[in-house]
């Protein structure tokens, strides 16, 4: 007697040789909220298709109803472990745009910022990548001095993730003696920390033999799948934006662009690595710049442009003439010039692109960003066919992958 | 010799004539724009030439001009050469019913999901594409968002119509 099964399988699905596999949408080596269709072969990925898409919040289609102030909380929430360089990026496309002329001394504010930030998203990356190969301590290490960095935010701007940092033309609020307090506290005592970190991992032996040979991609390809910032570097091109485009008088600073050869996940680690020092000696450049200005110079924080920066808050509390700016500001009653204009910026994970362009009316007609890991996350297929499934999971967290950022 | 605007704008007329037109500089970048139908060939010019070197595809991104007739949809084209720190700004339009373009992801791999993206939201057939289906938006959806026929808000709303947005 035939027997009869109570299961009935897929057509094909006995002769299949390979097992599918979902990792995501919510998984815990995703680190966000994206999805892989892996077809593995025992512990080999075959191949894998990535869909993203899961948080998707139209934002070029809202950018297209709101004046320039309302996109800066737009932006916070692209890349938010590194938000104030979104924020900035954007500031700093409205003020190309708009062609507005910042003091020495804003510029050198908002590296301080950015650098942070870029200090920040670095952190978390590296010691994910450190997760996911088994070492959570440096995870929960580190985590308490990225809280420094927020609190330095909380200090220039009150919030601490999504900060909506800054104004068109500088910052709301001058730097407090607090906040430089935080800053100096910050400077003394994570180089220290960071060393440690590194030695924690860099040469550690398992670590390394998880990481390098794994999710490697040479120069060439990596231009290709169009990679740009730690992960481009990693496989050995020397593009920085903050060098080729400098914004924000990065040609003021002088620093190093780390490259990797291989563009393995261990380069990426130590590129980013190599880049957090970087950092903190632009920080320490700029704070030493910021303490040489004199006199009423000292407490710019600002640019003079009346119709896009907004009064002071005593003001618009107290005179009419201020509470009326404030509104028309904020509503966006001033119409654009025409005109259309791509400007970029390094984010914490590759070149974030803005491409605005006005019709002249009150909001941009379009607005594109150009999202660095939604662009090399076409990638990952390619890092890791014919790996280790547990190298798969490296390989994605060592690009920097944000769901923010994939899905805008 | 160092690459300037001036000698890619040169370079572009000499190999294509008229086919390549409204040259301009806006912030720093040249742009022009070209009819859909040699898309590939300037790309491919500009990429193979090895005076030009536009061999990273920065960006990929649609427009739609609904008063542009027999033109309405626009694909956008960030190009750029590490070597000589130049982009470039190259641009195609296509008429709203007649969206087929030839896809660049032959050229560059980085085109595939932006194009994916730009079909995602404007409609524009890449043809030629290996998998051209929505991405960020379900599969389900019939329409293409970021058409300006689409508006963003309710439209039964009075309180937000088009003129305090300054295009009345």
């Amino acid at each position: 007697m035939e027997h009869q099964s109570h299961i009935t399988l897929p057509k094909g699905s006995i002769e299949k040789t390979t097992t599918t596999l979902n990792i995501g949408p919510t998984h815990p080596a995703t680190h966000g909220v994206f999805q892989n269709i892996m077809e593995v072969d025992g512990e080999r990925v075959v191949s894998t298709e990535q869909t993203v898409g899961y948080i998707h919040r139209a934002f070029e289609k809202l950018a297209e109803r709101r004046p320039l102030y309302q996109i800066t909380p737009i932006t916070d929430r692209l890349n938010y472990c590194s938000s104030p360089i979104n924020n900035m990026g954007w500031h700093i496309t409205c003020e190309r745009f708009l062609k507005i002329e910042l003091p020495k001394r804003v510029d050198y504010l908002r590296v301080i910022i950015m650098e942070l930030a870029r200090i920040s998203d670095h952190l978390i990356c590296n010691s994910i990548v450190g997760v996911d190969t088994g070492a959570y301590t440096g995870f929960l290490y580190v985590m308490q001095y990225r809280e420094l960095i927020y609190e330095i935010y909380e200090e220039v701007c009150g919030s601490r993730l999504t900060t909506n940092i800054g104004r068109i033309g500088g910052f709301e609020r001058n730097f407090t003696n607090t906040a430089f307090t935080k800053l100096e506290k910050f400077l003394n005592e994570y180089p220290k920390v960071l060393k440690e970190f590194e030695s924690l991992f860099a040469r550690n032996r398992i670590f390394m033999e998880r990481t390098k040979g794994t999710g490697g991609i040479s120069a060439e390809r990596a231009m290709n799948y169009g990679f740009t910032g730690p992960n481009l570097r990693a496989a050995g091109v020397d593009y920085d934006v903050r060098v080729q485009q400098a914004y924000s008088s990065y040609q003021d600073f002088d620093f190093k662009v780390p490259v990797g050869t291989t563009g393995d996940n261990y380069d990426r680690f130590l590129v980013r690595n190599a880049e957090m020092y970087e950092s903190i000696s632009i920080i320490k450049q700029a704070y030493q710049k910021i303490q040489n200005f004199k006199g009423a110079e000292a407490e710019v924080y600002h640019a003079d442009v009346p119709e896009y920066y907004l009064p002071k808050k005593e003001d618009v509390y107290t005179k009419m003439e201020a509470l009326i700016w404030h509104f028309k500001i904020i509503m966006g009653e001033i119409d654009l010039p025409k005109g259309q204009i791509y400007s970029a910026v390094e984010g914490g994970n590759g070149e974030l692109g803005f491409y605005l362009i006005s019709d002249g009316g009150r909001t941009p007609f379009r607005l594109h960003f150009r999202r660095p890991c939604f662009i090399y996350y076409q990638a990952f297929e390619e890092l890791i066919k014919g790996g280790m499934l547990s190298d798969a999971v490296v390989t994605m967290s060592s690009l920097n992958l944000i769901a923010g950022e994939l899905d805008a | 010799m160092a690459l300037s605007n001036e000698i890619i704008q040169n370079k572009l007329i000499e190999k294509f004539g008229e086919q390549v037109l409204n040259f301009s500089t806006a912030s720093g970048i040249l742009s022009f724009e070209s009819s859909k139908e040699i898309n590939l060939k300037v790309l491919q010019f500009l990429y193979e030439e090895p005076s030009l070197g536009f061999t990273f595809l920065t960006d990929l991104c649609g427009v739609n001009y609904p008063d542009n007739i027999g033109a309405e949809l626009v694909v956008v084209y960030h190009l750029h050469n590490f070597s000589e720190n130049i982009r470039l700004r190259y641009s195609i339009s296509t008429a709203v019913n007649e969206t087929a373009v030839f896809t660049a992801s032959k050229l560059f791999e980085s085109a595939n999901w932006m194009e994916r993206e730009t079909y995602d939201f404007f409609g524009i057939n890449f043809v030629g594409h290996p998998n051209l289906k929505r991405i960020l938006n379900v599969d389900e959806m019939d329409y293409f968002p970021l058409r300006k026929q689409y508006p963003l808000e309710d439209q039964t709303r009075i309180d937000k119509d088009d003129e305090m947005f300054g295009r009345g």
